[in-house]
């Protein structure tokens, strides 16, 4: 006669599992940085809890995040800020999906238009930069600047994608520079009123992430600290 | 291998580190910013960015700081720019991205003469040096606790190769002082010893003019 004896050990194992610290993203809705690691986040099935931040409300952040920028991860110990540092943490630690392709151009490619988004583009729209361009000038000329921000990027992005994309920005699956793409186009359509004509690959793009469930459970609207008017 | 390169462009310099650290030979091809070089059609055909730097290696054709060594790490590996440890990865990440995303855009020709010219030159140098100020705040914080003999322990990551020219920037160009940020100064420092560091500096470059060296 066969016992099954479900030792104390396996128990305790399955209870720590259980117990096991989910993941923290401080965020905000609307950064277009949060954005990019939500994608990261949902894409590669990983379960998180949403601490909504507000950028403009910096203190206590400060502590976690010392530049007091969202978004910050939390992984047990780890506190790791910056969306390109966090993304990079989640592929390594978590590589299912890979969010690089094996070819090293292809790589070049990714970096270089995650490149043009966060140091050509998003460092010229963010709030603190856009209240200081109205401050010391105007509206027309901040509307100006962050236009003339994304225009040059967007035709740089343009002119680098055009060759080498596919369903995606650089081939059929999904990559590092489709996490980057998204929240910007986002905002450029929905925050700056950009007309993506001149752009068809980034247009083209943009439509491929409204069959993907990780890019629509990621969209600023559906986060828990929007706004209820505009859900 | 061909860089693009302007003797004075801090993604230029973080660059030549790499490749100097990698003991990769390469032919220096100078763009002229300040003359608007990188608008060249020749330029662009090579490198429809017309940005700098570029590094030409074979077929491809690579453009912006990051991307390019992104790719020398992987393509050559020895010796690695980033550590086996993940949070230290993340570090790394996180302090070049401080400096790529938070401080060089605000200080770059573009931006600064767009605020000459709608604002004036005072507010150009408050911008830069509020610019700097948070970044280097920032990175301070960042790096007080994992720095060793260099950013992020005793051998040259990625961090330095960010660190380097931004700081150089900071104090040559932007006569940023440095005491209120320590473990930057004490990188920075550290650098001083370093040939692959040392050889990229601006003024030794073949486009510097006579009067740097």
């Amino acid at each position: 006669m066969y016992q099954v004896v479900v030792s104390e050990f396996s128990t305790s194992s399955l209870y720590y599992a259980e117990k096991k610290e989910k993941l923290k993203l401080y965020s905000y809705w609307k950064s277009s940085c949060s954005h990019r690691v939500r994608i990261a986040l949902t894409l590669k099935g990983i379960e998180y809890e949403y601490v909504p931040v507000n950028p403009l409300k910096r203190d206590e952040f400060l502590k976690i995040n010392p530049m007091g920028a969202v978004p910050a991860l939390v992984d047990g110990d780890v506190v790791v800020s910056d969306s390109l540092a966090i993304i990079m943490y989640l592929d390594e630690k978590y590589p299912e999906p890979p969010l690089l392709p094996r070819d090293l151009h292809k790589r070049a490619v990714n970096y270089q238009a995650a490149s043009i988004v966060f140091s050509g583009i998003q460092p010229y729209q963010n709030t603190p930069v856009a209240r200081y361009i109205v401050e010391k000038t105007n509206a027309e000329e901040k509307t100006a600047w962050v236009n003339n921000a994304i225009t040059k990027g967007f035709t740089a992005l343009e002119d680098l994608l055009v060759s080498c994309t596919g369903k995606y920005a650089t081939g059929d699956e999904v990559y590092l520079a489709d996490l980057f793409l998204a929240p910007q186009i986002h905002a450029a359509i929905n925050r700056f009123q950009i007309n993506m004509e001149p752009y068809p690959t980034l247009a083209k793009c943009y439509e491929s992430y409204n069959d993907l469930p990780a890019f629509q459970n990621a969209v600023p609207e559906k986060q828990p600290d929007a706004p209820a008017s505009t859900s | 291998m061909k860089l693009y390169s302007y003797w004075r462009s801090s993604c230029a310099h973080r660059v030549r580190i790499a490749l100097s650290l990698k003991g990769l030979e390469y032919e220096y091809i100078p763009v002229n910013l300040l003359k608007g070089e990188q608008s060249d059609p020749d330029f662009k055909k090579i490198n429809p960015m017309g940005t700098v730097p570029a590094l030409v290696d074979g077929d491809v054709v690579i453009s912006d700081s990051l991307a390019i060594i992104m790719y020398l790490d992987e393509k050559y590996p020895e010796p690695p720019l980033l550590p086996p440890d993940l949070h230290k990865r993340a570090v790394n990440f996180q302090a070049s991205s401080i400096v790529l995303s938070g401080i060089q855009p605000h200080q770059n020709l573009g931006v600064l003469k767009f605020i000459e010219e709608k604002i004036n030159s005072e507010e150009k140098t408050a911008w830069v040096t509020n610019a700097i100020t948070k970044g280097f705040t920032a990175l301070e914080k960042l790096l007080v606790s994992c720095a060793g003999k260099h950013a992020t322990g005793d051998e040259v990551y990625l961090a330095d190769l960010f660190l380097a020219p931004q700081i150089y920037g900071a104090i040559n160009r932007f006569q940023i002082n440095m005491e209120p940020y320590p473990t930057l100064a004490k990188c920075y420092e550290s650098y001083k010893d370093l040939p692959a560091f040392q050889n990229a500096a601006p003024e030794k470059q073949p486009d510097a003019p006579a009067s740097t060296s």
